[in-house]
């Protein structure tokens, strides 16, 4: 049997009045929170980590894990802050969550607050979606009213405030220690770690900083039990996860799947590619700082495991695809400058590397480079990766040391020879959304 | 060897033109408009357990007043902060949705990451920017649209994508997102693909990202239709997650009677259940 979809947050989704609370409390909403308030804080952690649920927002560190992080209580406060900055390349699950059912996250973060002993959370949203923020302010009021955040929550003497933060734009307050200093009121710049945020994070103290897909699994994990939590997926990745299909499919969008499901089979569920007659040429696992894949990796199951045995990373699951229309070069020259122009400029070897590919990858795109800027490519990769306090210049490598690997021959075929003047000898329009439809038409 | 392509023309924007403020930019605020951003500014900050926190919200307030960044703005924060002046500005040129110069009425974002520019975003830049006869973060001369570049939204199950004052216009092509911005300059009300019924001006919008809501939360849908079509193939063949009875509980259904049971995990074989893949 075929992996099957398994519709949890995305479940209703399609109810006209998905994010107000009452869509959720028909839903089985709060009553997970219910169930927590019965239970010692320890316990809840415990199953979390029974669950062996994993962050979803990239790097896959065991939840539960990070919250037993925490040192003991000592009296002060200890805060949550829930990573609502979703902005790497390709990944587009926790907006369209926050927009269709933010109860989801809000009921997530009042257990995990109850069971870290947090009193103040914090959700920090990158600022260029305005009607997320909308949504979060609105299901932030309407939870405080339904007692359900605030003083004395259900009687049960906890006490807890929400405060919904919009950032400003800055992909790298994406990275959990650039964000606390960006919630601090500063500059988004990473921090060194040790210590972590657990040991001291915001202003100082412990912090736990998870995803907002993984908050908001909380919920249903508490409700059906960690044991139904990990009958999904595989042994070593658990669960449900939101796969993100965009690019040149039949039908992008979000797809809620046990992990370990492939591409192979999501896009069948998809409707195939875009134009049968146009194979599928490369795709990114996880997003733009994953290395890439090709149509050699389509039955590679999309669990943590089994994506780096192949040489990647299961990131955020946001599945860019890319058909035989599209030029590699193009796309790793843009992704260069994605990276260049996000570097926030702390460490010199992702500020000045991200620099210097950029120039090298748009000269072999316009067809002004030469073979040895491959091996300069890889060169300045090499002094980069693991050179930094934290992973976007690491990112900034991926798409290019990846497409080198298996498309080689393309950045060759860009190159002026005797016979060429050198170029993209792609045509940018075949690749683009409307070039089909008129096709189509 | 010809020049650039048009896409990679960012406009005649200079380094110090985001260094510099207007030095009428410095001048004092009406004694009104002050007390009012200061009671705001109040509320902005009694969100916090340190008032430092307050800052990315409270230049998005001044960005609600001013319509950018002013000299002005950056002193006030600095002033209700206990900041400096420098402190200020440095967070201030950091984070690309603060305006260094008067911006426009709306800002039109194209997504030209690479997603988005291969399905289409880099033929909308050009032919928008070409229509509007302006580059990256510059404003058409009626002061009504500020052009951008912008990277990765999030939304790219929708590509190509341009945002209008922050709110979501899905699946553009050159043509609508021409007529987007023309009708935006002719003072039209613009709805986004997925957002409130019509686009606010930037300023209303950065009043909102400072934390003060708008009511207009309840507009617009929960989910367009890409979000959805995953829920609808598992409609369409009757999957579901393990445990969970097939029909959903909408607006109009009775609520099913609850027991504790119910919320246990089904463990009985089932066709449709998720295939469980150990030992990887």
């Amino acid at each position: 049997m075929a992996t099957t979809l398994t519709p949890i947050l995305t479940k209703f989704w399609d109810d006209p009045q998905s994010w107000t609370l009452a869509t959720y409390e028909r839903n089985e909403g709060y009553q997970a929170l219910t169930k927590a308030f019965g239970m010692k804080p320890e316990d809840l952690v415990q199953l979390t980590k029974d669950s062996g649920l994993r962050g979803r927002g990239g790097a896959g560190f065991p939840t539960g894990m990070k919250w037993g992080f925490l040192p003991k209580p000592d009296g002060g406060p200890r805060y949550l802050v829930v990573n609502a900055d979703e902005s790497e390349p390709g990944t587009c699950k926790d907006i369209p969550l926050m927009m269709a059912a933010p109860h989801f996250l809000i009921e997530g973060v009042a257990i995990t607050s109850f069971a870290i002993g947090c009193n103040h959370a914090f959700i920090y949203l990158r600022g260029e979606v305005v009607h997320v923020y909308r949504r979060l302010l609105r299901a932030v009021e309407e939870a405080y009213a339904a007692g359900y955040l605030g003083k004395n929550i259900r009687g049960t003497g906890f006490d807890l405030d929400v405060t919904v933060h919009a950032g400003a734009g800055a992909y790298i307050c994406g990275e959990e220690t650039a964000l606390l200093d960006s919630l601090e009121g500063r500059r988004g710049q990473p921090r060194l770690k040790p210590p972590f945020p657990a040991v001291a994070g915001l202003y100082a103290r412990p912090t736990v900083v998870n995803n907002v897909e993984s908050i908001a699994s909380v919920p249903p994990i508490l409700l059906h039990g960690a044991d139904w939590f990990s009958g999904m997926g595989t042994e070593k990745s658990t669960g449900f996860g939101i796969f993100s299909l965009s690019g040149h499919v039949k039908r992008p969008g979000q797809y809620e799947a046990p992990l370990g499901i492939t591409l192979r089979e999501l896009l069948d569920m998809a409707g195939g590619m875009r134009d049968p007659n146009k194979k599928l040429k490369f795709w990114t696992p996880g997003g733009s700082s994953t290395p890439i894949f090709t149509d050699e990796h389509l039955d590679v199951p999309l669990d943590f495991e089994s994506v780096a045995a192949a040489g990647s990373m299961l990131g955020t699951r946001a599945l860019q695809v890319f058909d035989e229309t599209t030029c590699v070069v193009r796309a790793v020259d843009r992704w260069t400058e994605f990276y260049k122009h996000e570097s926030c400029g702390k460490c010199t070897p992702c500020r000045e590397g991200t620099w210097w590919l950029a120039q090298i990858t748009h000269r072999l795109e316009h067809g002004q480079g030469t073979e040895e800027d491959l091996e300069k490519l890889l060169d300045i990769c090499d002094n980069i990766l693991g050179r930094a306090f934290c992973a976007l210049g690491d990112g900034a490598t991926s798409p290019i040391t990846s497409s080198i690997q298996y498309f080689r021959q393309e950045y060759l075929d860009h190159l002026a020879g005797p016979d060429r003047s050198g170029g993209c000898p792609f045509d940018r329009r075949e690749s683009t959304l409307f070039a089909q439809e008129k096709a189509s038409a | 060897m010809t020049g650039l392509p048009v896409h990679e023309f960012n406009g005649f924007q200079t380094a110090s033109g985001h260094l510099t403020v207007d030095a009428e930019s410095k001048e004092p605020y009406a004694e009104d408009v002050l007390a009012q951003l200061k009671a705001d500014a109040a509320q902005v900050i009694a969100r916090y357990p340190q008032p430092r926190s307050a800052l990315l919200p409270l230049l998005h307030l001044v960005q609600s007043v001013d319509g950018y960044v002013t000299g002005r703005g950056i002193d006030l924060c600095a002033e209700l902060l206990d900041l400096t002046r420098a402190e200020v500005s440095g967070v201030a040129t950091f984070y690309t949705q603060y305006k260094r110069h008067p911006n426009g009425e709306y800002t039109v974002g194209v997504c030209t990451n690479t997603l988005c520019a291969i399905m289409g975003g880099d033929q909308i830049w050009d032919e928008v920017s070409e229509h509007l006869g302006i580059g990256h973060d510059e404003t058409t001369p009626d002061g009504k649209v500020t052009l951008e570049r912008i990277e990765c939204n999030a939304a790219c199950d929708y590509a190509p994508v341009v945002v209008a004052n922050w709110e979501f216009f899905d699946n553009q092509t050159p043509e609508s997102t021409k007529q987007l911005v023309d009708d935006l300059r002719a003072g039209k009300d613009v709805a986004p693909t997925r957002g409130a019924s019509r686009v606010c001006t930037f300023r209303q919008v950065s009043r909102v990202l400072a934390g003060f809501t708008d009511g207009l939360a309840d507009e617009g849908v929960g989910a367009g239709p890409a979000s959805l079509v995953g829920l609808q193939v598992a409609h369409e063949n009757g999957w579901t997650a393990p445990g969970e009875a097939s029909t959903r509980h909408t607006a109009n259904a009775p609520k099913p009677a609850k027991k504790a049971d119910d919320a246990k995990p089904a463990k009985k074989a089932d066709d449709a259940k998720p295939a469980k893949k150990k030992g990887k």
